[in-house]
């Protein structure tokens, strides 16, 4: 267990309420659309927001030859987001990467609102955030598939089941599901605690949109109750510390505390463990494109750093960060 | 009659100027209550009038406020999660900070009072943040291990942490309240022959009433608003609680989760301010309710 990981509570707040207040003041300078900025923000903040909007106003002429990228969104990748550009760094010092998480949806927000250059998204734009984005900016939204994750159903190391179904799943998070006892699925919990304790997201996590559609499906809605935690990590942290807790998170978050259970589609048919090569054949059932979003046709040093993602280079981290690279052939 | 040296100019002006200054930072109080209502109730107020359902946002406990099917506002488990844990938390505090606030003031000595205070002071110093950790990772297992419940993070928890951080406040304006009450009552009762109890309860109490239900109530408003400590231990559930061991999720919790990802002006991001504007409507019928039983106290 990493000790530091404690802190990503504060860590993922601060970094939120930083993204809310450079969304806020960028809105109102750049776009110059005053209703977008809710005033009491400003009158309160008022300090923050001057200190925030000069920070921003030269972000992206921070002298003459350094550049500079502001890549904010799903927290699925912010890790993989934040290696790639510690490696870039070394391949092109001139330019330096800003990267920032929150949320997909905090990603596609500040997209749309035009304050960042690369949202990253762990599911697509819906065709109405594009619509909004267009019509905030000018500029439609460009997607870019940078690689996949498998999303892992995490339990605690101490729990004796090691298979599920994804109608299990959908029995155990969907609204009216049958299923809230470890007995119901076969296993005898080694503590006695019969309960399923269900880990999941905050309601505006790329994982949880995933998730909803992909297990409980299209239209369907998660049963109040569970345990909506506000990180990736956190999920796998409270799973790690709850004996009959069951949590979903990406793949890359995985430790030696929790347990990944092998996913089957349906009830009789070969489960699979979450690894790049069953993402890649699609014999794992929960698999997810990542994508990074620009706004129009990107130029300059975000398609320069787009492309260096995409090359062989790129992809080797998104191995080495946990996630599931693109295919050879499908480049 | 002698007449006074005239004053320059420039000095005239910096004294009005000053009595202007002041006059401001007087009012400024006013001025950023009503400023801060007026905003909240601005950003909420459109769907206020058009589309917002009363009946479902105070009677039913289904928020779904993303879903793709049947999006649903309904804020009863949110209240019903703020007023469990508020409870629990004023039922842990009030005991023991008004206790702790008499103890300071009457019982021990001036060396030990000095001591107290300061470690009450650093308590209400701490973070609370820093109260969400412990409510994480220290309470979560001691209350599974004491209660054998499968997860720790329940209303006992954040109850317990938010008494803790409301109890500095009780009793640093406690001990106020029964400072300020004059020794000649002391000594008056002493003289007829009274025990310390008798004292505390028959001469001091009613003497320092206002202070104390002062001191409550804003313990009261700490742990209503109290949001980032409550949000890491509650363990963040919609569910109305059926025990102390039950998950739940706060009004300020469900704000400060889902404000920052909300689009702008969107439905749900306007129902988010409703809920500020019902936490606002709630402390403000708390301080009046205060004042009134303040003002009648005084009256008798």
């Amino acid at each position: 267990m990493i000790p530091s990981s404690k802190f990503s509570y504060s860590i993922q707040a601060a970094r939120r309420s930083a993204i809310r207040l450079r969304a806020a003041n960028a809105c109102a300078y750049r776009a110059g659309e005053r209703q977008r900025l809710p005033a009491f923000q400003l009158a309160l903040l008022l300090p923050l927001t001057l200190a925030a909007v000069l920070a921003a106003s030269c972000a992206h002429s921070k002298g003459p030859n350094k550049t500079e990228i502001q890549d904010t969104g799903s927290d699925t990748m912010v890790n993989l987001a934040q290696a790639w550009a510690e490696e870039y760094a070394k391949v092109d010092p001139s330019v330096s990467v800003e990267v920032s998480g929150g949320g997909s949806g905090t990603g596609i927000a500040a997209l749309s609102a035009g304050t960042v250059d690369i949202a990253n998204c762990s599911r697509k734009f819906e065709p109405q955030e594009i619509a909004t984005a267009t019509k905030n900016t000018g500029k439609t939204p460009k997607e870019f598939l940078v690689g996949y994750d498998a999303l892992a159903i995490y339990v605690s190391k101490s729990n004796p089941l090691n298979e599920i179904t994804l109608d299990q799943l959908a029995q155990i998070y969907g609204e009216g599901g049958k299923i809230t006892k470890w007995s119901q699925l076969g296993v005898k919990m080694p503590d006695g605690a019969d309960q399923i304790i269900c880990v999941s997201r905050q309601s505006n996590s790329g994982t949880y949109f995933y998730f909803r559609e992909a297990v409980l499906g299209k239209g369907k809605d998660f049963r109040l109750g569970s345990r909506d935690m506000q990180g990736s990590k956190d999920v796998v942290e409270l799973v790690a510390n709850t004996p009959s807790a069951i949590g979903y998170s990406g793949m890359g978050y995985n430790t030696p505390t929790v347990k990944q259970l092998h996913v089957a589609k349906a009830a009789g048919q070969p489960a699979y463990a979450p690894t790049v090569q069953t993402t890649l054949d699609h014999s794992y059932p929960i698999a997810r494109p990542l994508f990074m979003y620009t706004l129009g046709e990107p130029a300059g040093a975000v398609k320069q750093y787009l492309d260096w993602i995409a090359s062989d280079a790129g992809q080797k981290i998104v191995l080495q960060s946990g996630y599931v690279p693109l295919p050879k052939a499908g480049k | 009659m002698h007449q006074l040296p005239k004053r320059p100019g420039i000095a005239i002006l910096a004294e009005r100027a000053i009595e202007v200054l002041i006059r401001l930072c007087g009012v400024s109080a006013i001025l950023f209550v009503f400023g801060i209502f007026f905003f909240v109730f601005r950003e909420g107020s459109h769907f206020l009038f058009h589309g917002f359902k009363f009946g479902e946002f105070f009677l039913s406990p289904e928020w779904y406020p993303t879903s793709e099917s049947h999006v649903r506002y309904g804020a009863l488990a949110l209240i019903a999660g703020t007023a469990s844990v508020t409870l629990l938390a004023m039922l842990i505090a009030v005991p023991f900070g008004l206790g702790a606030a008499v103890f300071i003031s009457e019982f021990c000595t001036p060396r030990a009072k000095e001591t107290l205070k300061i470690t009450v002071e650093l308590l209400a110093a701490i973070p609370s943040v820093v109260w969400g950790f412990v409510g994480l990772t220290v309470m979560n297992r001691l209350i599974i291990e004491v209660f054998h419940t499968p997860i720790g993070l329940n209303v006992l928890n954040g109850g317990i942490i938010l008494a803790l951080m409301s109890v500095p406040i009780i009793v640093s304006i406690g001990e106020d309240a029964l400072k300020a009450v004059p020794d000649s009552y002391r000594e008056a009762a002493l003289a007829l022959g009274v025990t310390r109890w008798q004292l505390i309860y028959r001469v001091l109490a009613p003497a320092a009433r206002n202070g104390l239900l002062a001191a409550v109530l804003l313990g009261i408003g700490r742990a209503v608003g109290e949001t980032m400590a409550v949000l890491m231990a509650t363990g963040h559930a919609v569910k109305i609680p059926s025990s102390v061991l039950d998950s739940v999720r706060t009004l300020t919790a469900t704000i400060a989760a889902e404000l920052g990802e909300a689009a702008v002006h969107s439905d749900h991001y306007q129902v988010l301010f409703i809920i500020g504007i019902l936490l606002f409507s709630i402390t403000f019928v708390i301080n009046l309710t205060a004042d009134l039983i303040v003002r009648g106290v005084r009256r008798g």
